[in-house]
């Protein structure tokens, strides 16, 4: 299937003097990881239905430094983050989204100190204002009456007291939302954040993607809705270790709405 | 003989306040041995999540049962202190229940303290239950180790102790009055006081004689006000700190979003030099000219003495509750890492040092530090950075943000991190992702199938 998506970049924009809306963050994974680059591809048919005037910065685009961040290696994050900013600051940016809790949370709470200052927005939170504006619509579609789980990532609901925009979301595909014993201020974490995506896990009992994951399958759902890279590969890999990959889906959920507009 | 008492209750009380003042300036100089932070902002909303949290208890009760009960044994303890006041009045004038002339209000007082005194008995006996026959996980983990789980139980003999002395003493006291004793009935043929609960205890004095009345209510009084200043000087031995800390602790919490770290601003001026195209590399000494000679800065926590004051604070709040354990992603999937043993770990260094000072005068290297030996590698590496731990804390701690710093030292200071993990810091440094991808392939995306 060809995709016709657009994708512009700040540099193309900059060449014909207009400055987008919004810039469109992809992150790391969103730009490498091969799961990953579908939740990107299906945030951008969504932003091209929306007509929104979007742009990436590309080829130019790094690393925040969260994971070194974490990991304490503040001398590398701040040599990131002060690269990333002198990038955004050219263009002028003023307004960021995001389909990534860790980049999110990080230039929105973290940049400022070392002068970055933009609005940032997480791509629930965004497509939620869109859905608000009248400029994006949503229904039910293929999800309708599903039985859909949301895994609060802990940088979006915890770390930033967002958790209502990604479940609006899920109510407007009119999914049968069931939450997990442990959800939004309680929910566990699936085991990547702190930069423990790039590392062997310390010797234990269990995984903590496994156990998250046992904990959603619990409720019974049909697709686990996600809406950070890092939680949907770790769930992704939870629910193929519980040998439930043929009944239960992980999915972004930009992607859900993505398919459910067949777009 | 009453002046002997009298002398000798002030005698008593002075010394309990008086060590207790002095542990307390102890405590303030540990804290103190960290680095400063300045928490002066957003004085208003510091004090209302002080007034929710700490005063209100409102993250308590997200467990109901042990958080009900902890509110009703709070309250009594809040409430029951007013009795206190009194007590401590009559001892040291000799006076006989000196609120009493307040008359009916004073009645509904000393009704309401019994019948909180007899709640704080039952919830105290239901903590009881919870902590030694209930299995419940986070009374069993491995920092539960002998001196916290007496630690735990102590208190609650004590407060058990506490409470059945005021009632035996009411009790008493009552009778005497019915008795129509000298010093006890009061003068208007009143009685001062009412008594709901205690009146139950009643039948078990029956037919003793008043001599032996007063001297069961003279030791009940006794031993229930020593017991307090007992108390008082237990807490600071103890996990029981908390009930003074979590006032300050919740103040200075961290009222950013959880997520959020602070930016080292040492690394920042460090990047700004690196970055700038006009710095002159040999110029980097005169940078920190007119400020204070010294080490360069040390970069992370090895050590209590490079935590903030508020983390040390923290860690003389930590009520060993183990509602962060209880949460922690790593910990429920058995590994090592334990927030609440980072915060006993933590507390315990700095007792070390504090007692080093008080011996020394000031710090001797003991050859000893918080890292590998409280805190192992192996713990700090398990971390999720989820923020569980701070949002399960009833009392504002962040037992996440040692972590990190610990993390600091071990990365920038030690080059000490897991070998995968430096693979993934190679990788950001030199292609600007955690990957081995490169750069120029960044929105190959867009043109993939």
């Amino acid at each position: 299937m060809a995709e016709n998506i657009k994708v512009p970049t700040m540099a193309e924009y900059m060449a014909e003097g207009k400055q987008p809306e919004v810039l469109f963050w992809v992150g790391c994974s969103g730009s490498f990881d091969d799961r990953a680059k579908k939740i990107t591809k299906a945030f951008v048919r969504l932003l091209n239905k929306a007509n929104v005037d979007f742009a990436v910065l590309g080829t130019e685009e790094s690393c925040t430094g969260d994971p070194a961040k974490r990991a304490g290696n503040e001398f590398l994050y701040q040599m990131q983050a002060a690269g990333n900013i002198e990038v955004l600051n050219g263009y002028e940016i003023k307004k960021i989204v995001t389909t990534c809790p860790h980049c999110f949370n990080i230039i929105k709470n973290e940049y400022p100190g070392l002068g970055g200052n933009y609005e940032v927005m997480h791509h629930t939170t965004f497509l939620k204002s869109l859905l608000d504006e009248g400029r994006l619509t949503v229904e039910g579609g293929k999800f309708k009456g599903k039985r859909i789980t949301f895994h609060d990532p802990c940088y979006l609901g915890r770390g930033n007291d967002i958790y209502e925009a990604p479940r609006d979301l899920l109510r407007k595909l009119e999914v049968e939302l069931v939450e997990m014993k442990r959800c939004k201020k309680d929910a566990m974490c699936c085991g990547a954040g702190g930069a423990q995506m790039f590392k062997e896990p310390e010797p234990g009992k269990e995984e903590v993607n496994v156990a998250r994951t046992e904990q959603a399958i619990e409720v019974k759902p049909e697709v686990i809705a996600a809406g950070c890279p890092f939680c949907n590969t770790m769930m992704t890999d939870g629910v193929k270790a519980k040998n439930r990959e043929d009944n239960i889906a992980v999915m972004d959920i930009a992607e859900m709405i993505a398919n459910a507009e067949d777009l | 003989m009453q002046i002997l008492a009298q002398i000798a209750f002030i005698l008593a009380f002075a010394l309990g306040i008086g060590i207790f003042i002095r542990n307390i300036r102890r405590m303030i100089r540990n804290i103190k041995l960290g680095r400063e932070t300045d928490l002066t902002d957003n004085p208003s909303e510091r004090w209302g999540k002080m007034a929710k949290i700490a005063l209100g208890q409102y993250k308590m009760v997200r467990r109901p049962v042990s958080g009900i009960v902890h509110v009703i044994v709070y309250l009594g303890f809040i409430i029951i202190n007013i009795e206190v006041l009194e007590i401590i009045i009559d001892g040291i004038f000799g006076t006989h229940r000196i609120f009493a002339f307040a008359g009916e209000p004073y009645r509904y007082l000393i009704g309401a303290f019994e019948i909180l005194a007899l709640l704080v008995l039952v919830g105290v006996i239901i903590f009881w239950v919870r902590r030694n026959i209930l299995n419940i996980r986070r009374f069993r983990a491995r920092e539960i180790t002998e001196w916290p789980k007496n630690d735990a139980n102590y208190i609650l003999y004590f407060e058990m102790v506490l409470m059945a002395l005021f009632l035996v003493m009411n009790a008493a006291d009552y009778q005497l009055q019915l008795n129509l004793a000298p010093h006890y009935a009061m003068a208007s043929g009143e009685i001062a006081g009412a008594f709901p609960v205690s009146s139950a205890l009643l039948p078990l004095l029956d037919g003793f004689s008043n001599s032996t009345l007063i001297i069961i209510e003279r030791t009940a009084w006794w031993l229930h006000i020593l017991g307090i200043l007992f108390f008082l000087n237990y807490l600071y031995y103890s996990k029981h700190l908390h009930i003074l800390l979590a006032f300050p602790n919740v103040y200075y919490s961290k009222i950013r979003p959880k997520a959020e770290l602070d930016n080292i601003d040492a690394v920042t001026k460090e990047v700004q030099l690196m970055m700038d195209p006009n710095a002159d590399p040999f110029a980097a000494p005169a940078e920190t000219e007119g400020e204070e000679e010294g080490e360069p800065e040390k970069f992370g926590a090895s050590d209590v003495f490079d935590l903030n004051r508020v983390q040390l604070l923290n860690a003389y709040t930590c009520t060993e509750c183990g509602r962060c354990t209880d949460q922690c992603p790593a910990n429920n999937t058995g590994k090592l890492l334990s927030p609440r043993k980072i915060m006993m770990d933590t507390r315990d260094r700095l007792e070390e040092v504090g007692e080093n000072i008080n011996k020394n005068g000031k710090f001797v290297d003991d050859g000893k530090q918080l890292l590998d030996d409280y805190i192992l590698r192996e713990e700090l590496w398990a971390c999720t950075t989820c923020q569980m731990c701070i949002e399960a804390c009833p009392v504002g701690i962040d037992p996440m943000s040692i972590i990190v710093e610990m993390r600091r030292y071990l990365m920038m200071e030690q080059s000490a991190g897991p070998a995968d993990l430096n693979n993934a810091m190679g990788n950001i440094e030199n292609n600007g992702a955690p990957w081995p991808y490169n750069q120029m392939d960044r929105l190959n995306w867009a043109n993939e199938n």
